[in-house]
């Protein structure tokens, strides 16, 4: 099983402060991989660096494309890097509102990305749109209504059909599930390990949460201070954590 | 006062003429332009009025068209103003003519090698009102990114049943840039693809040209299974009998009468007067 | 013909660090040695706090040894586990080791037929087929069917071992790892486990377990593996 992705000391700065710093791991194809971290632990910084919405200070980000090419991301075009975000990559945002188009049915939503790679038959388009609501549990008679009108979790739930609808072989995640209520992410925790395991999924997964990493990801990456302090498979991460933060996070979880 | 040949000074003309050039060779490409101060206000045809005045030789023939007729306020207005400030003979008739400014319309009359059609363009953006930030119309375009402009497609069919726009509706010139034509109706849009002549468009308020050259692919968007399609009438032309050019409604008297006549005046004028004969 | 060796512990080590609790160190294991053999069945014995969990837990590498190899027969080659990557690790658990852990991990809103198919649907068997032998698997252990279409957030402790065990032994395995699989179960239900371990064992399977019931034990057993609590250091 070949590599996917391969991140190699990657850092990231904000003039003298370290947003991220000197992380290297490799992602292969279906694999979740969780980057946990509390605020100001640089994790979105290091999301947002290797999926080139960041330019990187210094190191470097490579990916391995449908053909078997190589790509170096960093040293990607703006023409190219908008083309790989559109056929290849996904990425879903923390607040569903930065991620839709608000002003826009629900249907033309999850259309987009299918339009957008030249899908040109309406009632193709439509059926699609339709099936993807039914999957991520919206009432497919809404596929007219803006999502203006959608719920929190509903408008997740839409920004994740509308990412995932073109199959892409590489999501990223910013914390999707922050800011529902507990019953709301549970849905859609549920919904996102059933679509990563359905579709063989490869994704990068940022979270605060623990319990969320245990849930989806095989392995995890433990980040303080925008270095990385731990990494492994995520069971034993949080079963056996080695360095002083992690245990400091676990054993600072409340359980009910 | 005595002004420089159709209006504008010469380095204005070669401006224009350079901005022109790079248009042809970029078919349907908007080439920002340095759009001058005109004798009439933005949003009254200043971006034709300039293009028309580069263009503009002493040998010229202009017609000058608004919404197809050669009489209305505005069509007479720019029609005397080139007659003025470049002495060059006008015309009603189509065919008579080498140059032709026309807003909101395309001639019936099928046009010729030798003649050139200059449009008069408020908004030259056809995502504009999808997507206000110019910085980004201007990477869409570049990367040709056009999905955007397929969303608005569908919303249309999934709120009316069917593309809503009827006229100013986007085309894809040379299988390349997403352009909007101009405010002509969609009827006209088929005149575009492979036409003999060149077309030009001006944009004054905008300051954008652009240009579709001589037979050029034009392709007006569409679903496969919602394919492009013209305005039909179930009337003819109540003056000269056509079925085939397309009618303004036009109410007649106070209690709402109503008759369909062409929308081009010459086009009209010349079947009637055949039809004399 | 001697069976295959499935699993060789070499003097495994384990301390916990506690780097919260003023440095304290826990030692759990020293130097461990340890032969698995295919068709067996040893299990560990032993007072609680011999560290019997902890030892399962390191071999899944669900713990990290301090000390020592864990190799296991992956793939007709011998992979240390000890060493290997997460990926590798992975690969292991997919396809070569299984571990039914003492208590169910729930997962919400996910119905108990859908958990224990789960295993076989990641293997590659179709949905169809996954969820017939998960209600296979379920009837077997006695689990009424009007709770396979619930999530097992809300069953006994015997209703959510016995969906622990249905997922943990579905899908075939050459080594399995148990901890105290029958701890909540009544004799019905334990015989159903020990036939269970003794097809796995029939069909080549390796198992290492702890049982607490000694009858369990007699029952299972090919051989015993006795354990003793370390002194604190």
């Amino acid at each position: 099983m070949s590599v996917l992705l391969k991140v190699r000391n990657l850092s990231r700065h904000y003039g003298t402060r370290v947003g991220c710093e000197d992380v290297s791991f490799d992602l292969h194809p279906g694999e979740l991989l969780c980057i946990v971290g509390e605020s100001g632990s640089g994790k979105s910084t290091l999301l947002n660096t290797v999926a080139a919405q960041l330019a990187p200070t210094s190191g470097s980000v490579s990916y391995r494309q449908r053909d078997g090419q190589w790509l170096s991301v960093n040293a990607l075009s703006e023409a190219d890097r908008r083309r790989l975000a559109r056929e290849e990559w996904g990425f879903v945002t923390q607040n569903p509102r930065d991620g839709l188009r608000l002003n826009v049915s629900a249907g033309a939503n999850v259309a987009e990305r299918l339009m957008a790679l030249g899908m040109r038959n309406y009632s193709q388009l439509r059926g699609i749109a339709r099936s993807w609501l039914e999957r991520v549990e919206i009432d497919p008679e809404r596929i007219d209504d803006a999502p203006t009108g959608f719920s929190g979790g509903m408008q997740q739930r839409l920004q994740i059909a509308r990412t995932l609808v073109t199959q892409p072989r590489l999501v990223f995640m910013d914390e999707p599930t922050a800011g529902l209520d507990v019953s709301v992410q549970a849905r859609i925790l549920d919904l996102l390990r059933r679509l990563v395991n359905e579709l063989g999924l490869a994704a990068v997964m940022v979270t605060h949460d623990l319990a969320v990493a245990r849930l989806l990801a095989a392995r995890t990456i433990v980040m303080q201070r925008g270095r990385v302090v731990e990494t492994g498979l995520t069971d034993q991460i949080l079963d056996d954590p080695q360095h002083p933060y992690t245990q400091l996070l676990v054993s600072s979880v409340l359980t009910t | 006062m005595t002004y420089n040949f159709a209006f504008l000074d010469e380095d204005t003309k070669r401006m224009l003429r350079r901005s022109l050039l790079k248009a042809v060779a970029i078919p349907g490409y908007q080439v920002p332009f340095g759009s001058r101060e005109m004798p009439l206000p933005y949003g009254w045809g200043t971006g034709g009025i300039q293009v028309t005045a580069a263009l503009l030789g002493p040998d010229d023939v202009l017609k000058v068209i608004d919404q197809g007729a050669d009489d209305t306020t505005n069509a007479v207005n720019i029609r005397r103003f080139f007659a003025r400030v470049a002495g060059v003979a006008t015309t009603e008739r189509t065919v008579d003519a080498t140059l032709i400014q026309t807003r909101h319309r395309i001639p019936e009359t099928s046009l010729r090698e030798d003649q050139i059609l200059v449009f008069q363009v408020p908004e030259p953006e056809p995502l504009r009102t999808l997507e206000p930030r110019e910085a980004e119309t201007r990477t869409l375009h570049a990367l040709a990114d056009y999905g955007l402009m397929h969303v608005k497609l569908y919303e249309d069919i999934a709120q009316y049943g069917h593309i809503a726009t009827s006229y100013d509706y986007p085309v894809r010139v040379d299988g390349r840039f997403l352009t909007s034509p101009s405010p002509i109706p969609k009827f006209d849009n088929p005149k575009l693809h492979q036409s003999p002549a060149l077309m030009l468009f001006g944009a004054g308020r905008e300051k954008r040209l652009y240009a579709i050259p001589p037979y050029t692919q034009v392709e007006s968007l569409a679903f496969d299974d919602h394919p492009f399609e013209i305005q039909h009438w179930e009337h003819q032309c109540e003056l000269c009998g056509s079925g085939e050019s397309y009618l303004d409604e036009v109410i007649v008297d106070d209690r709402g009468t109503r008759m369909f006549v062409c929308s081009d005046t010459d086009f009209c004028g010349q079947r009637r007067a055949e039809a004399q004969a | 013909m001697t069976a295959a060796l499935m699993l060789e512990l070499r003097d495994l080590s384990k301390s916990f660090e506690l780097h919260h609790q003023h440095g304290a160190r826990l030692n759990v294991l020293r130097g461990l040695d340890l032969r698995l053999h295919a068709g067996e069945c040893v299990v560990l014995s032993g007072a609680s706090g011999a560290g019997k969990s902890t030892l399962l837990r390191v071999i899944y590498a669900n713990y990290r040894p301090s000390l020592g190899a864990v190799h296991v027969r992956h793939d007709g080659r011998w992979l240390d586990l000890a060493k290997a990557t997460p990926h590798e690790v992975l690969d292991v658990r997919r396809r070569t080791l299984g571990y039914v852990s003492q208590f169910l991990r729930v997962i919400p809103r996910v119905p108990a037929l859908d958990i224990v198919a789960e295993p076989l649907l990641q293997a590659g068997a179709s949905p169809q087929l996954a969820r017939q032998r998960a209600s296979e698997m379920l009837h077997r252990l006695n689990v009424p069917e009007r709770l396979w279409s619930l999530p097992p957030g809300t069953f006994s402790g015997g209703e959510q071992q016995r969906v622990n065990i249905a997922r943990g032994l579905i899908v075939p395995r050459p080594i399995l790892l148990l901890d105290e699989p029958t701890a909540s179960l009544d004799a019905t239900n334990r015989a159903v486990v020990a036939e269970l371990l003794t097809e796995a064992r029939a069909a080549g399977s390796a198992v290492l377990g702890i049982f607490h019931d000694e009858d369990m034990r007699d029952q299972v057993a090919t051989r015993l593996f006795p354990m003793q609590a370390l002194e604190a250091a």
